[in-house]
Parts: structure tokens; sequence; C-alpha cells
């Protein structure tokens, strides 16, 4: 894969960028009706990290992107890039955002919809073509520039929606679900543009309910629920600190469904879509609850022995799974 | 299986509220409109506007202003209305025909000195002195209503005239049949005939030409339209241009929502774009957009019905601009107003084709009730059809498009500042 370098074309000039943290939202709250979409959200993005913000649908994810990129007015708390107060013009110049939704004009091709953004945000001559053509590389989008947009399959839909957000080349990049929809291989072509883009730099928040994705691309996740920051921390550290050195056993059972739901109760575990979970402290463990469920009649189909990931994390803290 | 089909079909219906107004709203809307027009409601029927300039002032003259200021469907004017307390002067021949075309009424009576010596004509050169009529050849109606009138009113008002002349002309014609007498006869059947021929060869009908209408001589003149090919093209040129520039105007604002579902909008407001600009961007557009339909199509009228077009750019521009100013707003108004396309389809069609239907945009104005003259005045149409009469009927000189050029930008500035504080429900959240 050959990913552009982004040092070929000019970053956004800020005078104060490297002393200032490119993102800090402290205290944030939005309220919709009767709705508390967020609940007191404070975080922090510092140059270069991915954040990924992991939480099922409705958890708040999008108004606090949103509410970054000026677009909601939080009842409470702030948000500053680089210091800048948010729907400052400079903090608008800093901040790039690629919306969930495929905001493009259908009509123009690939190389007018990065134009007209790129005006959008102040570009002009050469600056512009530059700043195009780095875009157009950078999305695999080259061979494609001439093409309509409404005519792109739905992964080069998604890719030309990423490069519209950052056709400015800002520093603090905002991705909101940018691989709904899209088929597995186009979805690692976009990881490896999030990933270009990282090297060179960029501050990105990630929002996601895919937990694989924050996994694979993220240095600190923050689990959102009901609108508020449950766990946040390097994913590592997050399973570490909820689960310390346990494992998690999955097995199938064969047997009266009553009998299995009274049996894993028993064990303190729990039924997730047929299969029972127990969270164990040791490995070895895994034999003396084995013995127990057929000691209880039950047969066992099959098992597994697993680290806990950040969707146990989610689970453990909320109840609920994440793609709730 | 059919009643379900029926069923979902209603169900779907009762909750699509735009489908709802087109059905059931819309049909009555027009009805109504209609109906007031068309509905012979006798009290509101439109009145002629008739200038009279009487020179005469006999007493002749004064029966037959009186007999006219009788009819009820006329509305007649001896002078000019004054905004104070002081009446203005009496209409003179010179300031009548100017009255005329400038538009302030569709016809203008002149009854000349002399006229009472001489009031009563069989035709021809067998005496009457002629009355002038003065008129505007948009309105075909109006000239030959009033030319009927002035003879009903001549009938009835001036019956001493009548009788005195009769006698007159039963000695002059009957009083025994010399050969003389048979040959003067024979000589007037003979003009009748030819006259009459010669106006079933030019198609004319008697109020157009100074022909034989009845016992008071009238000379009919057109004083606006005398040297125009084609009467109503300039017309209706700006009429149903004006009524689908309303209707492309709200359907090309109405991308404004097709950005806001697709979050583009949103994008482009987290750009350097404010709404304030962006709204003005669209507004810019939309209203060359307008302007260019309306050169298309007034260049489809010159080359197809010889409309006199290039002779008057200067007021065509200046009416174009602004009444495409006025719809582009109008647009961005019901677009900022609607959420959704539907909602935009059903109120844009629902408004457009009232306004077109009141404003005179389907029929001209002057055939509606007063009423409804005066409620056209809240449209664009009307305004905008008034000021495209005005450079290619009337062919005035731009300065006298001040009314219509104040209206259409201030209607245009207002809705445009209605839909910006409307659109903030966009801006955020």
């Amino acid at each position: 894969m050959n990913v552009p370098s982004i040092s070929s074309a000019p970053l956004q000039p800020l005078s104060n960028l490297l002393e200032s943290i490119p993102l800090e939202v402290v205290s944030l709250a939005k309220r919709f009706g009767q709705v508390q979409a967020v609940d007191g959200i404070s975080l922090e993005l510092r140059g270069g990290e991915c954040l990924g913000l992991l939480g099922p649908n409705g958890a708040g994810k999008s108004t606090l992107i949103r509410s970054i990129v000026g677009r909601v007015i939080p009842d409470e708390g702030s948000v500053s890039v680089f210091a800048y107060p948010a729907n400052t013009s400079e903090a608008r110049a800093a901040l790039g955002w690629v919306p969930q939704d495929l905001a493009l004009y259908p009509r123009l091709t690939c190389r007018e919809n990065l134009a007209a953004f790129g005006r959008y945000h102040g570009l002009s001559g050469g600056k512009l073509s530059e700043s195009v053509a780095w875009c157009l590389d950078w999305a695999s989008l080259q061979d494609r520039a001439g093409e309509l947009a409404k005519n792109l399959s739905g992964g080069m839909k998604r890719r030309l929606n990423m490069a519209a957000g950052i056709i400015h080349r800002p520093r603090v990049v905002l991705m909101d679900e940018p691989t709904v929809g899209v088929d597995p291989q186009s979805r690692n072509r976009i990881f490896e543009m999030i990933e270009a883009l990282r090297g060179e730099g960029a501050a990105i928040i990630y929002t996601t309910h895919y937990m694989e994705e924050a996994e694979r691309l993220c240095d600190r996740v923050a689990i959102i629920d009901h609108g508020r920051i449950i766990a946040q921390g390097a994913h590592e550290e997050l399973v570490r600190s909820v689960f310390a050195q346990r494992s998690q056993v999955l097995a199938h059972f064969d047997g009266p469904p009553a009998v299995i739901g009274a049996w894993v109760e028993q064990h303190a575990g729990r039924l997730l879509d047929g299969a029972a979970e127990f969270t164990i402290e040791d490995s070895t463990l895994i034999a003396g609850l084995l013995d127990d469920a057929a000691r209880s009649g039950l047969k066992l189909v099959d098992v597994t022995l697993r680290r806990p990931n950040l969707e146990s994390v989610f689970l453990h803290l909320t109840g609920r799974e994440l793609r709730d | 299986m059919i009643i379900p089909i029926v069923r979902t079909a209603i169900v779907s219906l009762r909750r699509d509220r735009a489908a709802l107004a087109l059905s059931f709203i819309l049909p009555i809307v027009f009805f109504s409109i209609f109906a007031v027009i068309f509905g012979g409601q006798h009290d509101s029927t439109a009145k002629i506007s008739v200038i009279l300039v009487d020179e005469d002032h006999s007493r002749a003259s004064l029966d037959l202003v009186r007999g006219l200021q009788r009819e009820g469907s006329l509305r007649i004017s001896t002078r000019p209305s004054s905004k104070t307390k002081e009446p203005l002067p009496e209409y003179t021949a010179a300031s009548a025909e100017a009255a005329v075309k400038a538009g302030e009424a569709p016809v203008a009576l002149i009854i000349p000195h002399g006229f009472g010596d001489n009031p009563i004509s069989f035709g021809g050169d067998q005496g009457g002195t002629t009355i002038q009529l003065l008129n505007d050849s948009s309105d075909m109606i109006a000239p030959q209503m009033v030319a009927g009138l002035l003879q009903k009113a001549g009938m009835t008002s001036m019956p001493e005239v009548m009788a005195e002349k009769g006698m007159k002309y039963t000695d002059q014609f009957i009083g025994g049949l010399t050969p003389e007498q048979r040959k003067r006869m024979d000589g007037y059947l003979e003009k009748l005939r030819q006259r009459e021929n010669r106006q079933a060869a030019a198609g004319t009908t008697p109020a157009q030409t100074d022909s034989f209408t009845g016992p008071i001589a009238v000379k009919s003149r057109a004083v606006v339209g005398q040297n125009k090919r084609n009467p109503m093209i300039s017309f209706y040129a700006a009429a149903i241009g004006v009524m689908f520039l309303l209707f492309t105007a709200s359907g090309s604002a109405g991308v404004l929502l097709d950005e806001a579902e697709s979050g583009t909008l949103d994008r482009v407001l987290s750009s350097r774009i404010t709404m304030t600009k962006l709204l003005m961007g669209k507004l810019t557009y939309n209203t060359l957009l307008a302007f260019t339909q309306l050169v298309v199509m007034f260049l489809w009228a010159r080359v197809v019905f010889k409309l006199d077009f290039f002779t008057h750019i200067p007021g065509f521009v200046v009416m174009g601009l602004c009444t495409a100013f006025a719809v582009a707003a109008f647009g961005m108004l019901l677009a900022s107003i609607c959420r959704t396309r539907a909602q935009l389809g059903a109120l844009s069609t629902l408004l457009i084709l009232t306004m077109s239907a009141v404003g005179g945009s389907m029929f001209p104005r002057f055939l509606m009730p007063e009423a409804m003259q005066k409620a056209g005045l809240w449209t664009i149409n009307a305004w905008a059809i008034d000021g495209f009469t005005k450079v290619f009927w009337r062919d005035l000189p731009v300065k006298d498009l001040w009314p219509q050029v104040s209206v259409l930008l201030a209607v245009g500035i207002v809705l445009f500042v209605v839909a910006r504080r409307i659109a903030r429900r966009w801006e955020f959240a």
C-alpha cells in the first residue's frame, strides 16, 4: 500500500500550535428535550494521538463530535481547540470533520467535491490544487477523480467523504463512524488511510461501535454510555483495570434451557446468545467448572477460554452489549 | 384481498399531510378563486374605468355624461383622483390620452366641441359629431362594452335630442320619395353595404373602426399597442414566465433541504461558510437562474412570436432582475419553512398556483372583480406582470418602473430576511 506523505502539502498555520493542547473538552453537557445526550464529558486529545470513542448507538458520541465541531451548542461546559473556543475561525481551521453521513454533492465529481469543500475552507489557487491532488492520492481516488460522486461504490464514497473532511489539512480530525456500511476490503483501506494520517502527526478522534476498530486504531479508548465516559485509557489498561488477570470462559451446553439457566446463575455467570459466560481468576479453574456442569447433567458442546476484550469491559460496566 | 390494500392506502394518505393538502385543499382553493372571478357575484364584478372629457359642455353632452355616470358597470372619471382635498383639474384630450397610455384606464371618451349642435348620426357623412374613443388594445373587451353603453346612454339620456333629430331624418329621408330622395336613399344603402363588405374583408369589429354603430358617431383609436404585432405575447411571456420561475425557484431552494438531510449542510457550516453567506450564495444563484429563464423565455417569444425584445432591453433587464430576485427570495423562504421535500412540494404548489391565479398569471387581472384585483397586489406575479407590461406594451421608460421595482425589491429583501431568521434552526442544535 502506497500512502502519500502528508508533509508534501503545508499544514494549517497556528501560532500557538506547539504549546497548546490540540483538543480539550471540559464538563460538556447537552440535553435534547427529555434526553440527556451528553452528560458532563471531559476529555483531552494530545498531538498525534488517536482517541477512540466507543459506545453503542445513541450513547452520545455524535453529539459530542458535533459539539466539538461547533454544530451543537452545549448547555454546559467548554471545548477548546489549540486553546481557541469551538466555533471560532481558528478552531474551524484546525478541525477536520468526517461526518457519519455521506455529506457530498452527488452530482459533482470527486475532484469537484474536494475543490468545493477546499474553497469553503478558504483554499484557492495552487494551494487548493495541491490539496485536492494530495487528498485524491490519500484516498486512492486518482483514477476516479472525474467520476460523479453518486456513481462511486459505497467504499469509494466513504473514502471521498473522509478526504473532503481533511481537504484543508487540519491538525485535529474528528471521524464519526467512517466505516459504516463498507465491505471488509474497503474497511482495511480506510484503516490504512487513518494510520497514514496519524503517522503524519494529526490528532484523531475516532468514534465507532466496533470494538476491533478501536483496538486496532486507537492509542486510548473512552467508553461512552448514556452520555457519560464510564472508562478511559489504553485498551490493555482498561481490560486490566476491570478484569485484572482474570480470564473468560464461553461454553455451549446441550440440555433444557431452564436447567442451563439455573446452573449458570448458580456459578455467577451469564447467558449470552445461548452461550454461558464466566469470569475466572485462573485458567486452571476451568476444569472444576466443567466437572460441575457434567455432574448437573449438562452436556458440553464446546468451550473457549479467552482474554477479556473491550467488548467484555463494556458489557461488564454497562450490563449491555456494545451493539445493542 | 382488495380491502387490505385500500386500508393501507388510506392510512398512508392520512399520514402524508402533503398529499392530503394537494388532494383536498388545493382543489378547494382553486374552485373558490375561479368561483369568485367567474361566478357572477354581481356586487363585485369589475367595473370598467372610463376617463371622460367633455369639451362641449352643451345640454346634450351633459345629458350624455350623466347617462354614462348612471351606468353601473362603468366607473367614470372626469378628473384624476387627488390625494389632497383640493381636486385636480379635469382631464383634457391630451391628459386623457396620456392616462390611457400609462394604464390608468383602458378607455377614454372625448366629447368634442360642437357635439351638442349635431349629436346624432346615422353614420358616415350624414351628420353627427364624432366622439373619440381612445383605448388600450391589450384590453379587447372594455372598448367594445364602452362603445355599446355609449349608444345605450345616448338613446336613453337624450330623448329630446333623439326626437328632434328623428324628425329631421324623417323629413330628410321619408318626406315623399322624389327621384332625388330615391337616389339618396339608394346611395346611402349602397354605402352601408360597402362598409359591411370592407369590415368583413378586414376582419375588424365595429368598435375598432369609425363605423356606424348607433345614433352616436364614435371613432375608436388605440393609443397603446397600435403598432404591436401580437398584443398578448409580452403579457403571457411575463405571466407564464413568473409562474414557472416561482416553481423553479422553490425547487432550486429545496436543494437546501436535500443538503440538510444528507449532512452536507452541516459539513459546509463547519467550514468558514456561515449561514448568512450560504443563504446569500444560494439567493444569488437562484436569482441568476430565474433571470436566465426569463431571458430564454423572452428570446423564444422574440424568435417565434416576433416579440419586440431587443428595443426593450434596459426595461427587461431591470424588471427581469427585480422579478428574479423576489422570486428567488420567495423560494428561499419556502425552503426554510419546510422540513421535507414533500412538504415543500405541497406548499409551493398550493401557494404558487394560488398566487398565479390571483396575480394574473392565468388570466389578466382586469377581467377580475375589484376585490380580486386588489388581492392580486399581494402577489409577486401581479407586480412583475405590471412591470413587464409597462416595458413591452406601454413602451414606458425605465424610470416609470419605480413602483414595481420598489415593491419587488422590498418583497425580496423582506422574504430573505425572514428566511434567514427561520434558517437559524439549521445553524446550531
